[in-house]
């Protein structure tokens, strides 16, 4: 059994069906990009998979190391070793890094009967960490993601990834907005933290990001449905053909039906 | 009105049958300049009566309607006691401090314990510090809340207080002194059978070149139990001298059934820096009326407030500044939470005088409304007669951030423990204003400690 099963996963918000049938498996040790168009359910797939509430599972079931993921609240699935890197990361005002992550590290660690983390561990991890994505440190001490660049919330949600080690690693768009030396950066960190027992999901648009994180699987996703899965090439094949020759000509009718990405409650 | 109704006396009548009642002793208890303008003071009450909500000043707040008590008028002479463990699990942690308690507004000897001070210094009690003072008290009592000046709807509880001031704080600080601890003046409410109706009087005089810090709590001990439905009018005045420095810190938390109406004058001269904050954690109703005059150039003025409502609290802040000086800076922060049923008021108004010049003023005020049963009113105003000025105002009152939230959780916190740790984050900018390590600290376990309990 993978870590991650995913069967006809059916999702929608009112009147509008965003994904239609998702079928995806995905194990330790696995990279999966999923590509697709703008309205694709790409991004849907990431949220309704990190516990966004707005979002109405119609049919289908996910399983996540055996047990039911959608049955378990956002936090739950953290505990549980889920993670997604935002696409749009939340500034916190006047909530610090440091207490944050050790809020959040130590909530991890308990529902996972770790012991908490000690002050002088935590701070030893942050350093660490912080430098896989070349993050300044005094960052790491400031409100979460208050005055930060674009490119610096993205290394931020990276480091976040870094200090929760989850078993599950969503990437929401985490190249987007990235410019060469950035997505450089944020790809070497996600390189150091491939692991056997850590799957990632990789969602994005382009396939420059690919060209830094060699996946295992690409999945081209259209009008709701995993229109096609191969290897690396496939990415290659997507961003030479574009995504039409998949949908069978009715491309532009699920482009339609499908709810614009970032149009979230 | 027909001659042969028997009419219920007003709670106005009350009080002046009380003043009149009251033993010349009491009367003439402290300096010529405090019994002096009792007559006038409980004349100015007579006409103006207790604020209702026809002034466009209480427009939100109706006093006379909150007096719903047979109050007892004054402390019995022999002040009830609170215990010394009682004070102690009321300080402040690692505080070191000149340490004053007031029980139903009477200084107590016993529980405080003010130690050395610089040569010249006084803390202590309002009436002990009238006859140590009688010229500071002379020069300044009852000049910057004034019963015959400034707003006319704001004079009617000043004047009250001053028909029946008697004790309360004082505080000098002489020229060129700098106190290197802070005052810390624990207010505990009296115990008893009717609520008390208690008027204390607080006079701070920090001089040229002085420096103080004055940290005043309003709390209940635990294993206390005071009597519901208390009402305090209490009346504040500060001088700040040239290149002086007061910080005066004050945190209501008396419980839910208790009332107070506050009025703060303070008046500061060129160069010095003003320092407030007011701090409701719990109350009935609440009034706060606080009036900063910078004098002279050059001064700093900041104002910054945090409240808490819940239940059936009602918290009114209104603040004046009066910028009558040039190059001057204020800065007002004003935050609030409001939960179950309960009302929040601010009203800011930053006065720039004509000729007054480069002033920057600021203020802002931010609401976070947990429920919508609770209600904001939010007016901040400017009103500016000189040209060379950079003031702004702002009021945001909303819901705590979903988005935020669900990031939060999405990194394994609580659902319940991430509206904590946001309200705690809200509240932070005003808390981080605060100059004292060790209030800020109490400020921030309150704060989490209180909405920890309340969504957990």
């Amino acid at each position: 059994m993978a870590l991650l099963e995913i069967n006809d996963l059916h999702v929608g918000i009112e009147d509008t069906e965003i994904l239609r049938g998702v079928d995806l498996d995905a194990d330790g040790g696995e990279v999966h990009a999923v590509m697709g168009p703008n309205g694709s359910g790409k991004s849907t797939l990431a949220k309704v998979l990190a516990g966004r509430e707005e979002y109405e599972v119609r049919q289908g079931s996910v399983q996540y190391d055996g047990e039911d993921l959608l049955e378990m609240e956002a936090e739950e699935r953290a505990q549980a070793g889920v993670f997604m890197a935002f696409q749009y990361p939340v500034e916190l005002p006047g909530v610090s890094q440091q207490n944050f992550l050790k809020e959040s590290v130590n909530a991890v660690r308990e529902a996972q009967g770790k012991d908490e983390l000690g002050a002088a561990d935590f701070i030893k991890q942050v350093r660490a960490k912080a430098d896989l994505v070349d993050l300044d440190e005094a960052l790491t001490k400031r409100s979460v993601n208050e005055g930060f660049s674009g490119g610096e919330k993205k290394r931020n949600e990276i480091f976040h990834l870094a200090m929760l080690e989850p078993r599950l690693a969503i990437l929401d768009e985490t190249d987007s907005g990235l410019d060469i030396d950035a997505l450089r950066i944020v790809a070497d960190g996600v390189n150091q933290l491939r692991d056997e027992d850590r799957a990632f999901i990789i969602i994005t648009h382009y396939q420059r990001l690919l060209n830094y994180i060699e996946p295992d699987y690409v999945h081209a996703m259209v009008g709701g449905r995993i229109a096609k899965s191969g290897d690396k090439d496939l990415a290659v094949e997507l961003e030479e053909r574009g995504y039409e020759w998949l949908s069978g000509g009715n491309a532009a009718e699920n482009g339609k039906a499908a709810e614009p990405e970032e149009a979230v409650a | 009105m027909p001659a042969t109704v028997q009419e219920e006396p007003s709670t106005e009548a009350r009080f002046l049958r009380a003043f009149e009642g009251l033993s010349e002793k009491a009367k003439n208890g402290t300096v010529e300049a405090v019994k002096g303008r009792r007559r006038r003071a409980i004349e100015r009450f007579e006409e103006l009566g207790f604020p209702t909500n026809q002034l466009e000043a209480y427009k939100y707040t109706n006093v006379a309607k909150a007096l719903k008590h047979e109050y007892r008028l004054a402390p019995a002479e022999a002040a009830p006691q609170a215990s010394e463990e009682q004070v102690e699990a009321l300080l402040l942690g690692d505080l070191d401090a000149h340490i004053v308690v007031t029980v139903g507004g009477r200084f107590s000897e016993a529980l405080s314990e003010v130690g050395p001070l610089p040569e010249g210094a006084f803390v202590g009690s309002f009436a002990e510090g009238a006859n140590a003072h009688p010229s500071v008290f002379h020069q300044h009592y009852g000049q910057y809340a004034d019963f015959e000046a400034g707003d006319p709807e704001q004079r009617a509880m000043t004047a009250l207080n001053a028909a029946f001031a008697r004790d309360g704080l004082f505080l000098y600080v002489p020229e060129g002194t700098r106190l290197e601890t802070p005052v810390y003046a624990l207010h505990l409410p009296s115990a008893g059978d009717e609520p008390l109706f208690a008027q204390p009087r607080h006079l701070f005089v920090v001089e040229e070149e002085a420096q103080a810090r004055l940290i005043e709590m309003h709390r209940t001990p635990s294993g206390y139990a005071p009597t519901p439905g208390s009402f305090t009018n209490a009346v504040r005045e500060a001088y700040v001298g040239a290149r002086g420095h007061f910080d005066h810190y004050v945190v209501q938390d008396e419980g839910a059934g208790a009332s107070q109406h506050t009025t703060f004058g303070a008046y500061h001269e060129t160069e010095s820096i003003f320092d407030t904050l007011a701090v409701t954690l719990s109350g009935d109703l609440v009034r706060n009326n606080l009036t900063i005059t910078p004098a002279g150039p050059f001064c700093e003025s900041h104002l910054n407030g945090l409240y808490l409502g819940r239940g059936e609290t009602h918290v009114d802040n209104r603040t004046v500044v009066e910028h009558a000086a040039p190059d001057c800076v204020s800065n007002q922060l004003y935050k609030g939470i409001l939960s179950g049923k309960a009302t929040g008021v601010f009203n800011g108004r930053v006065h720039v005088h004509r000729g007054a010049q480069r002033i920057n003023a600021y203020q802002s005020n931010k609401n976070i409304v947990l429920e919508r049963s609770a209600q904001i009113y939010s007016k901040p105003e400017l009103e500016i007669y000189a040209d060379d000025v950079e003031c702004s105002h702002g009021s945001t009152t909303g819901e705590l951030d979903e988005e935020a939230i669900f990031y939060l959780r999405s990194r394994g916190i609580p659902e319940s423990r991430a509206r904590v740790i946001l309200l705690g984050a809200f509240a932070r900018d005003v808390v981080e204003n605060v100059r004292s390590g060790p209030l800020a600290a109490w400020l921030t376990d309150e704060v989490d400690a209180r909405f920890g309990a309340r969504t957990a």
